[in-house]
């Protein structure tokens, strides 16, 4: 029924979560073939970062040498990196990004999500498609007018002009959108009956049934801007206002390319993004888990 | 004083006429239902009557006061939903006391007012709970109770028992009726289930393509029903209905039988007879003969499918024990008390 959104996903997780009993079915040749394959799928997912962190520890001559151990492990390069002045604005820069970006998104998106899913007015799906068709153009397309535009109005080289294309998304309001549609109208009459105004019914009662869908929003635009460089690289021309990701590669335009200090500077960039992924990680396996159960 | 008029309600989507004209009143405390099967426009009446949904013309008056163009919140009505429609993210505490969101209550009067509340609903060690720890007949009297807390003139309740199990809903049933018969608010209800709205209302309302049919008490509209609709809609199983011609007192049937009416009418005309005024009889001189198809036990009673030949089957009723089995021959005598009899071409009462 539909008025227990709420029961069904948390069994479903806690049943997703749940440790198999003592008693193991036997390994037949199916089942380990499918291991072999996740297997393999992990190990190519996981090997770019465990020579990123183990290049961290290495000293220059040993960079290029394919093993994983580190024959004189170091911390050099972590001294040199989090001693560099930069690392620490390009950092904060980043930080301050894509928090703000996140934010704004979460906001906005489901905002405008919640108008298209359950407001009727005049053009609503010309506006949606409208909203929809702006997914089709390629970043790569818009940092010419994005540029043209920042340019004219003195944001170059400013926080706001790094993060003004992503404060709200076509792809957040398609994703709040679609949940949205899946809240029942009761829920918002009955509000409506209780007293509340539009803005109050969103807020305080549309929002918290679609947590899921605002966790997952928050990782895929936190995780999008933390690693996003074409657009920062162009719109900034000052190491103080550098990303990260921008900055990071100041480390290879100089003589030679330093290895050691860019994947240094990656494995400390790593941590935000897993401390966000920890921090919503349940809701986004209880959203998964919905998404399936609706079919 | 807590009245609810309606004056010629009209409701269109588009160009589509849903309602045509609904006029009712309902008075102080009364305990009105709305039923017709789907689609015949009762809970339109109710949305429009919450503030929901839009007026077309028409209005609505709630205590003497014209309600067309206020908000569902100063309208002074609490409505409960079909599928309860009680915050999954709030305790029943937070969902109760939601109710008084807007009213500004002191923290301690609010306080008292939820617990009161969850005190006649026998709800308050669960007040802490969230929904999802609860039954689906708890879940209902938090959906009620959110609606008391607010105490409205008028309550509106909306097909609120059509997800429970037959036996709570027996028991909500009850539970409803009894907490009106405390409280003594208006209260106006909409169902499909003619069991509840026989047992509950007060006065019941039978619509049917937006337009009212009847209304009535519970007895007036079984006994009297204003049309073959009415007739058939109220009462399980429904009326038989059986097409004939009238004239000298008496009804020529077109299935050949006669049957003596003791009253005045003239021309084609339906003849009423509810199943348990049918009764069996000894197959000579009894006015209807047919076959046993299907004989349903129901303790009490056994109901009686009888194949009267030229594909008309009515439904009588025989004794609780020792009933005709299927197969058999059977003679069919109506209670000539309790003939109805309706105009074959509009379906209106003759009287």
């Amino acid at each position: 029924m539909t008025a227990l959104p709420d029961l069904a996903p948390r069994a479903g997780a806690e049943a997703l979560l749940r440790q198999t009993g003592p008693a193991r079915p036997r390994l037949g040749l199916g089942p380990a073939l499918r291991w072999l394959l996740l297997f393999a799928g992990g190990v190519v997912m996981v090997a770019p970062l465990a020579f990123m962190l183990s290049t961290s520890f290495k000293y220059p001559f040993e960079v290029y040498s394919l093993s994983l151990i580190p024959e004189e492990p170091t911390l050099d390069n972590y001294r040199a990196v989090l001693g560099d002045r930069r690392f620490g604005w390009w950092f904060y820069n980043s930080l301050l990004v894509a928090t703000l970006t996140t934010i704004s998104n979460v906001f906005w998106d489901s905002l405008v999500g919640y108008t298209l899913a359950k407001f009727r007015f005049r053009f609503r799906q010309v506006v949606f498609v409208a909203i929809l068709s702006t997914l089709m153009i390629p970043t790569e397309m818009l940092v010419i007018p994005w540029y043209l535009m920042s340019q004219q109005l003195g944001w170059l080289n400013t926080h706001w002009g790094i993060m003004f294309p992503g404060l709200m998304t076509a792809f957040g309001v398609f994703l709040m959108r679609q949940f949205f549609l899946t809240v029942p109208d009761d829920f918002l009459e009955a509000a409506r009956i209780d007293g509340l105004n539009e803005f109050q019914i969103w807020w305080r009662i549309a929002m918290p049934l679609v947590r899921p869908a605002l966790a997952a929003l928050a990782i895929f635009v936190f995780l999008g801007n933390w690693t996003a460089f074409i657009w920062p690289l162009i719109v900034t021309n000052s190491q103080r206002m550098y990303t990260l990701p921008v900055g990071l590669t100041t480390f290879s335009v100089e003589q030679s390319v330093q290895w050691e200090l860019i994947m240094t500077g990656a494995a400390i960039s790593v941590l935000p993004t897993l401390i966000v992924f920890l921090l919503f990680q349940r809701f986004i396996i209880r959203g998964v888990v919905m998404a399936g159960l609706k079919g | 004083m807590a009245t609810l008029i309606l004056r010629d309600l009209v409701k269109s989507f588009g160009s589509t006429r849903v309602l045509h004209g609904i006029n009712l009143s309902v008075a102080d405390g009364e305990f009105i239902v709305l039923v017709g099967p789907s689609g015949c426009g009762k809970s339109t009446t109710l949305r429009m009557i919450a503030g929901l949904d839009e007026v077309t013309s028409g209005t609505i008056e709630i205590a003497g006061r014209t309600v067309n163009h206020l908000e569902p919140k100063d309208r002074d009505i609490a409505m409960v939903f079909q599928n309860y429609a009680i915050y999954p993210h709030m305790t029943v505490r937070q969902n109760i006391g939601f109710g008084l969101y807007t009213a500004r209550l002191p923290r301690a009067e609010r306080a008292r007012r939820i617990e009161e509340v969850a005190a006649i609903l026998g709800m308050t060690e669960y007040l802490e709970r969230k929904p999802a720890a609860l039954s689906g007949g708890q879940r209902q009297r938090v959906a009620i109770g959110r609606a008391m807390v607010r105490n409205p003139a008028v309550f509106l309740f909306d097909e609120p028992l059509s997800n429970l199990d037959a036996q709570l809903r027996t028991q909500m049933r009850l539970e409803i009726k009894k907490l009106h018969a405390r409280l003594g608010n208006t209260i106006v209800f909409v169902t499909h289930d003619q069991v509840e709205a026989m047992t509950m209302a007060d006065r019941i309302v039978i619509m049917k393509d937006g337009r009212i049919r009847q209304v009535g008490t519970p007895a007036e509209v079984y006994h009297a029903p204003a049309d073959s609709f009415v007739a058939q809609f109220i009462g399980a199983p429904s009326m038989n209905l059986l097409p004939g011609r009238a004239g000298g007192g008496r009804v020529r049937l077109d299935l050949g039988a006669e049957i003596a009416l003791g009253r005045a009418a003239e021309g084609a005309v339906l003849l009423g007879i509810r199943p348990e005024d049918l009764r069996p009889a000894p197959a000579e001189g009894a006015p209807l003969r047919g076959t046993v198809t299907v004989a349903e036990p129901l303790g009490p009673g056994t109901l009686l499918h009888v194949d009267l030949g030229g594909g008309v089957e009515v439904i009588a009723t025989g004794p609780g024990r020792a009933a005709p089995r299927p197969g058999e021959a059977l003679g069919l005598a109506p209670d000539p008390g309790a003939l109805h009899l309706f105009d074959a071409a509009s379906g209106r009462a003759l009287r």
